[in-house]
């Protein structure tokens, strides 16, 4: 099966400072990829990149058989117009560690918002593929509500609808419950796990190891801008082989075991 | 009195004239020059940049006395009404250009991401996302802007413009009466600037459901 999602030797620096060094990683059609780290190994980063949110410097990035972002030019790279990045972005779907809901919109129109103006949707329409997702997401209560009237786990449930209503190709989260409270972590986390479980393609920042373990088809571990193992998460998790990995993961030994 | 008030509402609609068109001639090149500021690409930034820095520097007198009395020098003739409209949108358009810069970069750059990860294209991002935000920030420092340039119509009667300043000045010097008229002018002045912070203070309370 050829993979939906191809990185190649990606490379990219903020100034001296290298964050990438040489990332290749593919995702087939349906996995869920995992990409677990420190923080500053460059996961975030690599999501954004494969966004188009980041230039890189070298390597590529391909969504089917579409170079992201770039195309290239008798040999040389050279980046997209805007219009041509902008529906590249629509075959993804991106949430963020701080939701990014739009405040002066509605839940409703914060999911519809893509559907109407990207996908050119009637607005009718556009309101029922939105409506739909919401209610999978278990908000079907708060659709005329504004984000400041929702907790975190609600707005970033409302964040995840909005990016899969579009049915992306690729779904990226990206450390999605990092900012929120302990006991909101879980509604998140499920709706994820639901996700997973429909066959949507989903390459996933996260700290959370148990969630990791049991929705990740395969986990990656990055270190210092370089993936330094990976595998399915039985081997990776409990197995680890580098020891750089097992270092990181005496920090997650409690919930592992 | 009979003889005063025309002339001074003459003069009023004079000074409301000025300053509709000045404040929607500033606003719209304003709006232009701000996202300059902010997207252009290197040259189109320094020009700008350069525009908003030296217009700000200067008097708005001096702005409007080489306008019509430098410019004919090289050529360049104006109406008195001409060059005082253009050299008070010039201004306007210097200050504009400063609150339309702030008012977006002031929204936080992670609104930009989620607009691009929806896969709005630019012009969409700025009209759907950004400015239905910024705008309301705008709000208080352009209404200031536009309160400064009513005030500042006043300067255009030294060219001899016959707006409220100078109908005043023309209505006291037949009747010799000028405590009541510098009263009543200044009144005028007052309401129509006190009007302008009331429709302010309405578009602020229009967006209040907005927060972070």
């Amino acid at each position: 099966m050829a993979p939906i999602l191809k990185i190649s030797d990606l490379h990219k620096h903020f100034g001296p400072l290298e964050v990438l060094r040489g990332i290749s990683l593919d995702v087939d059609p349906g996995q869920v990829v995992a990409l677990v780290g420190a923080s500053g190994s460059g996961k975030t980063t690599l999501l954004r990149c494969v966004n188009a949110l980041e230039d890189y410097h070298k390597g590529s990035i391909s969504l089917g058989d579409e170079q992201i972002g770039y195309q290239d030019l008798n040999g040389r790279r050279v980046r997209l117009p805007e219009s041509r990045v902008a529906r590249q972005r629509a075959e993804l779907g991106m949430v963020f560690q701080s939701y990014n809901l739009f405040p002066h919109m509605t839940v409703l129109d914060n999911v519809a918002l893509g559907l109407v103006y990207v996908q050119k949707k009637s607005r009718a329409e556009a309101e029922r593929i939105a409506l739909s997702w919401i209610e999978r997401v278990g908000l079907a209560d708060k659709v005329k509500s504004y984000p400041f009237q929702l907790s975190g786990g609600q707005q970033q449930r409302v964040a995840i609808a909005r990016a899969v209503a579009m049915q992306p190709k690729v779904m990226l989260f990206d450390e999605v419950t990092s900012a929120l409270d302990p006991e909101l972590i879980g509604e998140v986390l499920a709706v994820m796990q639901n996700l997973a479980r429909s066959g949507q393609t989903m390459l996933v920042v996260s700290h959370e190891m148990m969630f990791v373990r049991e929705v990740a088809h395969r986990v990656v571990f990055m270190d210092g801008g370089v993936i330094v193992e990976q595998g399915p998460p039985e081997e990776v998790l409990v197995r680890p082989r580098t020891e750089r990995l097992q270092t990181f993961l005496t920090r997650f030994r409690g919930v592992l075991r | 009195m009979s003889f005063a008030l025309p002339q001074l509402l003459r003069g009023l609609g004079v000074t409301l004239e000025i300053g509709a068109i000045v404040v929607t001639a500033g606003s719209l090149a304003g709006f232009v020059v701000g996202l300059s500021l902010l997207y252009g690409g290197f040259a189109v930034r320094l020009a700008a940049r350069l525009y908003v820095d030296t217009i700000r520097g200067l008097p708005v007198l001096v702005l409007i006395f080489v306008i019509y009395f430098a410019l004919p020098a090289f050529g360049l003739r104006f109406s008195a009404f001409q060059a005082g409209i253009t050299a008070l949108s010039i201004f306007a358009t210097a200050h504009i250009a400063e609150i339309v810069r702030g008012g977006i970069d002031s929204i936080p750059r992670a609104q930009m991401d989620a607009a691009k990860a929806v896969g709005l294209t630019f012009w969409q991002r700025l009209h759907l996302v950004i400015l239905p935000q910024a705008v309301r920030r705008m709000v208080p420092s352009w209404v200031n802007v536009a309160v400064e340039i009513v005030k500042g119509s006043a300067l255009l009667s030294l060219l001899g413009i016959i707006d409220l300043l100078l109908a005043m000045q023309n209505v006291v010097g037949v009747t010799f009466s000028p405590l009541p008229f510098y009263g009543l002018t200044a009144f005028l002045y007052f309401a129509v600037n006190f009007t302008i912070s009331r429709i302010g203070g309405l578009m602020e309370r229009r967006f209040a459901y907005l927060k972070y």
